[in-house]
């Protein structure tokens, strides 16, 4: 059971806020942290805690493929999105890099800063006032935030054929 | 039950004879490719994964397009990782420098991706390759990897949908207006997860180049894959390019579809997508005393020669306005030839345009044209979000090469005939 503060965004968050282009030449999470979501909330990356959890509208992680997105955010110790939908490309790389993406509309059920539980394995939110059941994660998606993602999976094919 | 066209393709590198919307399967893919901002993070996972080859060095295509010319320390360290992965693994399909052009233009133009082919990239405008009866996606640096080495990747078989054209189309207009009224009209998430299908009179008589410009917008309306039907203009592009055996897909008559609309192009005018969304779209005359900084023609968007030749017919004779800077960025090498013999650079110098050579660069505030707090552009890319070119607090206005030149004249956003 994961536990944190929410920080609330609304909707087509794209990839461009959650990490804008220019810092692109970088691969290093931490410098990604630093300026994650630094276009609309140029304090975030300096105010968030570890744990932390991330609530938004639909469409997140709309836009580019840069899996610098997810990287940002998990460099920040985000364990988890909740959104009412997430961008095709941007729900893959998460799950790739082990970010938890629950579906659910729970923007208008919660307040910013306060702090709610959320279950990956069940998909099921406990807010303040609610509780709510998100679309459950895929079992194939459960089972790359357990291997740490998709290079681990691979690794671990990669070693079997040898 | 028959099938789309993307379900065609998606079971044929399934090894299988019938797939439908929703399940997942495992694919052969045909070309992986990645550029220099997304390379160098698959590279790492390369590495971490303990690979020690890619599947086919022939397959996998690496293009230094996107802050190239190096435009920093940074970004030259990065070209020089995957220059030294490329030689070690005998990368064929390497482009940089003099060889290099933008990835969505340049692989069709190289005969890398034909129909038929599913080809991932790790960059969201891959799904380009639509135009050419390809199932082509973007995917994370990540994803790239798995495709890098094992030749192959999961999907989940989209749902589609069908925008039918019919009718005649109006002078100007080109496929960047088709696309942008279809997200106007559908939204930012319309078509999220689906394929979008695109058939119809109207499309036989759609150049390449506009074909190519609608398909690499699809994903801004959330889109999965755009696909055109292959025909005899599409088989004349291929013909001579193509350095492998294709297969032609169509879908069948029963095939289903979450939904079929008829666009009647004949209505079609001119379009502009209003910052900071892509489906923000209105009519070129309904977008008044919008003054502007910066023009933008080029990308894989709309960087190919028939933009190139809209912008000549509109700047020849013309001066672009004062303080407007105008950067017309010809997509490859191929394009910036043939520009140059057809004295369009001429046209452009003579009006006072820069030319630069072949970068994504501005499009995703990178280098060679951003802008400052405050301003504004008309540019033929994709993406109009907050910040996308530069400063959070400047505007992108979308637009094809039509509006976009005869507003680099103007200093304002115009129509042609404003300044014709």
């Amino acid at each position: 059971m994961l536990s944190g503060r929410v920080w609330k965004f609304g909707d087509n968050i794209d990839t461009d806020i959650i990490i804008p282009a220019r810092y692109l030449a970088y691969t290093d999470p931490l410098v990604l942290g630093q300026h994650c979501m630094e276009p609309l909330a140029p304090d975030f990356a300096r105010s968030v805690r570890r744990g932390d959890i991330i609530v938004a509208g639909s469409n997140f992680g709309c836009g580019s493929s840069r899996e610098h997105a997810p990287i940002a955010i998990l460099s920040l110790g985000i364990p988890v999105v909740i959104a009412k939908s997430f961008a095709r490309i941007f729900y893959r790389n998460a799950f790739n890099q082990a970010l938890g993406l629950l579906e659910a509309d729970i923007c208008d059920a919660v307040s910013a800063g306060e702090t709610i539980e959320v279950d990956l394995a069940t998909g099921l939110i406990k807010t303040a006032r609610a509780e709510v059941q998100a679309l459950p994660i895929p079992p194939f998606m459960l089972e790359l935030i357990s291997e740490g993602g998709l290079i681990n999976h691979l690794r671990r094919q990669l070693e079997e054929r040898k | 039950m028959g099938m789309t066209v993307t379900e065609k393709i998606l079971a044929c590198h399934a090894g299988r004879d019938h797939v439908e919307a929703g399940e997942i399967i495992e694919a052969r893919i045909d070309i992986a490719l990645a550029n220099d901002i997304t390379a160098p993070l698959s590279l790492e996972e390369f590495e971490k994964a303990g690979a020690k080859s890619v599947f086919d060095p022939e397959r996998v295509v690496l293009v230094l397009d996107h802050f190239t010319p190096n435009k920093d320390i940074q970004s030259a360290e990065n070209c020089k990782i995957i220059r030294e992965f490329s030689e070690k693994h005998g990368i064929t399909n390497f482009y940089e420098g003099g060889a290099c052009g933008i990835e969505h233009a340049l692989l069709p133009e190289q005969g890398l991706v034909g129909p038929g082919d599913v080809v991932v990239g790790a960059d969201s405008h891959t799904c380009t390759y639509g135009a050419l009866g390809a199932f082509s996606t973007g995917v994370g640096s990540t994803d790239l990897t798995y495709a890098m080495v094992t030749g192959s990747l999961w999907f989940k078989v989209p749902e589609s949908v069908k925008f039918v054209c019919k009718g005649k189309w109006q002078p100007w207009v080109t496929g960047k207006d088709l696309i942008l009224s279809i997200i106007g009209m559908i939204g930012v998430e319309g078509a999220r997860y689906q394929a979008m299908e695109f058939d119809g009179e109207a499309i036989e008589d759609l150049s390449m180049d506009s074909r190519f410009s609608a398909a690499n917008m699809v994903i801004e309306a959330g889109a999965k894959n755009g696909i055109f039907r292959v025909d005899r203009k599409a088989l004349e592009y291929i013909k001579g390019r193509a350095g492998r055996e294709y297969k032609v897909f169509e879908s069948d008559p029963d095939a289903p579809y979450r939904k079929v609309t008829e666009i009647n192009v004949s209505d079609l005018g001119l379009q502009v997508a209003l910052p900071f969304l892509p489906s923000n779209v209105k009519n070129v005359e309904e977008v008044r005393d919008i003054g502007i900084d910066q023009v933008i023609i080029g990308s894989c968007t709309n960087g190919r020669l028939e933009d190139l030749e809209i912008a000549a017919k509109i700047l020849r004779g013309k001066k672009v306005a004062k303080h407007v800077r105008c950067i017309v960025i010809p997509a490859t090498p191929g394009i910036y030839h043939t520009a140059l013999n057809r004295g369009y650079f001429d046209t452009y110098l003579d009006a006072g345009c820069i030319i630069s050579p072949p970068t994504c660069g501005p499009c995703l505030g990178g280098h060679m044209g951003v802008l400052a707090r405050g301003e504004r552009a008309v540019s033929t890319t994709n993406r109009n979000f907050v910040g996308r070119m530069g400063h959070p607090e400047s505007e992108v206005y979308l637009a094809g090469a039509a509006v976009a030149a005869a507003s680099a004249v103007k200093g304002e956003i115009a129509h042609p005939r404003e300044v014709a």
